[in-house]
């Protein structure tokens, strides 16, 4: 039992590498902003998150500082994600040509929308 | 792993070259605030390989926070002057 | 075993910041590379987190702690910027 926590741990650690490595590639191979906006922060929310579990398991004293620094993960990377999400939608950013719905500019023309 | 620190140094020296590059040529304006933030950023981390943690904690809230946002309230003061200028 | 799975994980993440770093420099538009940035500090995290566990000093988890908020607020700053002039 005692050996066993090291191992578990570092193979947490590498899933949370191979999941930061799927958010970096999403980053480079999708084609369009917000997709790359939902692979590089979904992914490597998730692959940050079993990272810091990994470390919590190789060394047990750092568990509580480990746990704030991936609450912290959890409440603003999702926040930076719908706020870039919005301004690239108001900059004007290309959409890709398979996008079939647009909700935010059905919600911009309305008139009970918020101006521009 | 005794190699795993020099590693993650050079990557990280590269890191800083690539972001000092994009401050320099890049023509948007924020994206270069941007990226001399990121290379501050990056020099912090290069602090805590050289085991201060002190100097990295200063050098990220001055090179990155302040800088940031004391460059980007320049950015909104000037335009906001363009404008000015422009009706009168 | 356990310092072979490290390695391997340094090196999967150093792959990842690698191709987050050739999207900042390569990026088309603005947008684009604010999210590159916003990928780069959070591998980076982990990076630090890590350096902490190959040093064997705790106090570093403030710094990544420090570093997760003004990443943050960066990230914040320049999308109010981008969106309308903050």
């Amino acid at each position: 039992m005692d050996s066993l926590l090291p191992v578990v741990g570092s193979l947490l650690l590498v899933i949370g590498a191979a999941f930061l490595f799927l958010g970096g590639l999403g980053l480079v191979r999708m084609p369009d902003v917000f997709n790359r906006i939902q692979a590089g922060t979904k992914a490597t929310t998730l692959g940050t998150i079993l990272s810091l579990a990994g470390f919590a398991c190789l060394q047990p004293d750092w568990t509580l500082k480990l746990f704030l620094i991936g609450l912290f993960v959890l409440f603003t990377n999702p926040l930076s994600s719908q706020v870039l999400a919005r301004a690239a939608h108001r900059s004007g950013s290309s959409m890709s040509a398979l996008t079939s719905v647009d909700a935010l500019a059905k919600d911009r023309n309305e008139p009970t929308g918020k101006p521009l | 792993m005794s190699y795993l620190l020099p590693a993650l140094t050079g990557l990280l020296c590269f890191t800083m070259l690539v972001a000092a590059i994009v401050a320099i040529r890049d023509r948007s304006m924020p994206v270069a605030i941007l990226a001399a933030g990121l290379v501050s950023l990056v020099a912090s981390v290069l602090f805590l390989i050289l085991a201060s943690p002190d100097v990295a904690m200063t050098e990220a809230a001055i090179g990155s926070g302040l800088t940031t946002f004391l460059l980007f309230f320049v950015l909104a003061r000037v335009r906001a002057g363009e404008h000015d200028g422009e009706q009168s | 075993m356990v310092s072979f799975l490290i390695t391997l994980a340094a090196m999967i993440a150093g792959t990842a910041f690698l191709l987050a770093l050739w999207r900042f420099f390569q990026g088309p538009s603005d947008a684009d590379r604010v999210v590159a940035f916003d990928t780069l500090t959070v591998i980076s995290l982990t990076g630090i987190v890590l350096i902490a566990y190959l040093e064997g000093r705790g106090i570093y988890l403030d710094v990544a702690l420090v570093y997760a908020l003004l990443s943050f607020l960066g990230v914040i700053v320049v999308a109010r910027h981008l969106e309308r002039g903050l």
